[in-house]
């Protein structure tokens, strides 16, 4: 990681857009307090709302008591208690993760194939999931490994198949984005098919099982699913953390990069892996949430900063609330029953985000 | 030229049928005998069956019993009189049927045509001598189906089109939909025997199973209990408004999915903190669903739910489960029997 990092710490005196990013540093690091005030702000409001019209006080008494050195005397009975602990803040704090998974994940995948119409999705991830997690609910293929039940290990199996095929088609991903590209929609249209032709021979309940499934839905069991997304979270988004300046040189053309002292087929491969593999990760726990990882880093994009140094750790947080907040509409609008978490992303997001764009000018990447 | 000629006959078929219907009305039809015949004893079972009130003050016993039919058979009088389409009051019985629904399957076999039957889709594989094909009630092919030659076609929701596809080659479908309760599944019943040519054998099984029904209702604690009924983990259940979720409300229990089935669909999705809070002291999973028992009291934050610290989850089978049928007694009478011991479990 160090080693590779270290061509770009000399490059960036160089750089061309070298001013523009000085000035986006200044508000980034505004920008960034500002979103982790959001994101604590989203997280209080979802912790203290929901079908189980949990006392906002007892929640806020219990959250205090859970830190280790305050005691509070919480106010919740312990059907309340559970209701909080082991559903809510899983829920929320997996709302959380995903949501920042797909935002990193989105914002990469649009520097590497400097494209403003990529999404995580985009190797067919989505569709490969999909099709493992249908024949994991549908068809008893049993993948389970360790802590991942059935329906996530398909899913991540089916995603890394899909991701791998496609970069194998366009050899290694190397040569031309666009090759990648063209492989990825072919992968995505075969497992699209391949999962269609599998939903077909459901019963009921199995279909419905896999629709909700591929709406996208947040449900957790306990923490169980936070503890399998967290350790990809954690080291993919360090690694595109670390890459994300390598997405600001890949930007001006492989040539140019190239005479800056990067091997941009090799910067390239670094990302895709890591943000697939972090893609995987998000979907096969919660299912296939649209929007968010397209959206997100156009938003800040356009409202911050168009350097990836600040869109990548940006879109983490703005992804995160934007699920965490999107998600409390999905546990409450109908309350008591649940609305499909994908389908609000998408319904709360579009207008916001025409809203932006409307606002600021349609710049390409 | 052969398909003006058969267009032709067709609508001489349909005349003769419009005719025979309209005679029906007249004299009341075998169908409605039947089904009439029964009248006296059916103050006995109102009593218990509300639902079965609208039909009540309708009943003309002025027919004579000519045959042996079934004598406990209270009158639902609605489901024969006012169905005047002529597909549903054929001369002679259907020998071709196609059924592309596993409800429509179980009943076609109970009310003894089971003979008429030439196919049925993949899913309807009770009683086991149904001739289960590849057929796919969901995503029908209007040619797959026509390879079996059918003279009739019975579904549960016109999918893909196919009544227009089976209208323009003549051939006759029933939709047969899923009733939202007891009083719909015996009118779908009777629609079917009347479809087949087998009125008065649908008359004997809704007889019994107006019986049947009724015993396991009866058998059912007068306790309010609270009860949430799981088609699956994301926690789709049944409100009151499929009957299946009546069935729980017919036995004076309290189905905790009816808060959230604002619109009357019948099925919702609930919230996992909902339940929880909801505290219900019975839960009902089938066993089609990749879980046990065990599995839901395990669910992290469900310690405290009164059905698992008790034990009370109960696995029904869910084809009697999901099917308006000749086995609901049985998913009725599971029922009671598990709301029996919550009731006698409960402090």
């Amino acid at each position: 990681m160090a080693e590779a990092s270290l061509p770009t710490a000399a490059l960036s005196e160089d750089e061309t857009a070298y001013t523009a990013v000085r000035r986006a540093f200044g508000m980034s690091a505004m920008a960034s307090v500002l979103g982790v005030v959001v994101l604590v702000g989203v997280g209080l409001l979802s912790a203290s709302s929901g079908a189980a019209g949990l006392p906002v006080s007892g929640v806020f008494g219990a959250l205090f008591d859970w830190i280790p050195v305050v005691g509070i005397e919480s106010s919740l009975s312990a059907t309340q208690e559970n209701i909080l602990f082991e559903i809510r803040l899983p829920r929320l704090v997996l709302g959380m993760l995903v949501g920042g998974s797909l935002g990193v994940a989105g914002a990469s995948y649009q520097g590497v194939f400097r494209n403003p119409l990529a999404d995580p999705y985009l190797l067919g991830v989505s569709a490969g999931a999909g099709f493992g997690a249908v024949l994991a609910l549908g068809f008893g293929l049993d993948l389970s490994w360790g802590p991942f039940d059935t329906v996530p290990a398909a899913a991540f199996m089916g995603a890394l198949v899909a991701v791998v095929a496609s970069m194998a088609i366009a050899r290694g991903g190397g040569t031309s984005p666009a090759t990648l590209l063209l492989g990825g929609v072919a992968m995505a249209a075969l497992f699209s098919a391949a999962q269609t032709y599998a939903i077909q021979q459901l019963n009921e309940t199995r279909a419905r099982e896999v629709l909700s499934w591929l709406f996208g839905q947040l449900n957790t069991t306990g923490w169980k699913q936070v503890w399998l997304l967290l350790p990809y979270a954690a080291v993919c988004g360090a690694v595109l953390f670390v890459h994300r300046r390598h997405l600001d040189v890949l930007r001006v053309g492989d040539d140019e990069a190239r005479s800056l002292g990067l091997d941009p087929a090799r910067s390239r491969l670094i990302v895709i892996v890591a943000a697939s593999l972090l893609t995987a990760a998000a979907v096969s726990v919660s299912g296939l949430i649209a929007f968010v990882g397209l959206v997100v880093p156009h938003i800040v994009r356009l409202l911050i900063s168009h350097s990836y140094r600040v869109i990548v750790p940006l879109s983490a947080l703005v992804g995160a609330a934007f699920l965490a907040f999107v998600d409390i509409g999905a546990r409450t609008l109908l309350a008591p029953s649940e609305l499909p978490v994908g389908v609000i992303t998408a319904f709360v997001g579009a207008p916001f985000f025409a809203l932006v764009l409307w606002r600021d000018r349609w710049s390409t990447t | 030229m052969p398909r003006r000629l058969f267009r032709l006959f067709f609508a001489l078929l349909l005349a003769l049928a419009l005719g025979a219907t309209a005679c029906g009305n007249d004299d009341d039809g075998p169908a409605a005998q039947v089904i009439e015949e029964s009248a006296p004893k059916a103050t006995s079972t109102q009593a218990a069956q509300s639902p079965t009130q609208e039909a009540a003050p309708e009943p003309t016993p002025t027919e004579a019993p000519s045959a042996p039919a079934p004598t406990e058979v209270p009158p639902p009088t609605e489901e024969a009189a006012p169905e005047p389409d002529p597909t549903e009051a054929p001369p002679e019985r259907p020998q071709r049927i196609v059924s592309l629904s596993p409800t429509a399957t179980e009943i076609l076999f109970a009310i003894g045509a089971g003979d008429q039957v030439a196919a049925v889709d993949q899913f309807s594989y009770f009683p086991p001598e149904a001739p289960v094909t590849d057929l796919s009630g969901w995503d029908p092919n209007v040619e797959a189906v026509l390879s079996y030659e059918p003279d009739l076609v019975v579904i549960a929701n016109d999918a893909n089109d196919l009544v227009a596809g089976m209208d323009a080659v003549g051939v006759k479908v029933l939709v047969s939909g899923a009733p939202a309760d007891f009083e719909g599944g015996y009118d779908s019943i009777a629609e079917l025997g009347i479809a087949v040519g087998r009125v008065d054998e649908a008359a004997a099984l809704v007889a019994d199973l107006r019986v049947e029904i009724e015993d396991a209702l009866a058998a059912a604690p007068d306790v309010p209990i609270r009860v949430y009924h799981e088609l699956d983990n994301t926690f789709f259940s049944v409100s009151s408004n499929s009957f299946i979720g009546a069935v729980y409300t017919a036995m004076g229990a309290i189905n905790i999915a009816d808060e959230a089935d604002a619109d009357g669909y019948g099925y919702p999705q609930l919230t996992e903190e909902y339940i929880v809070e909801a505290d219900p002291e019975l839960i009902v999973i089938t066993d089609l669903v990749g879980y046990t028992a065990e599995d839901v009291a395990a669910r992290p934050g469900w310690g405290e739910v009164a059905a698992v610290r008790n034990g009370n989850i109960v696995v029904v089978n869910s084809d009697i489960a999901s099917r308006w049928g000749p086995r609901l007694p049985q998913f009725i009478a599971a029922v009671a029997e598990a709301l029996q011991t919550v009731a006698v479990s409960a402090p």
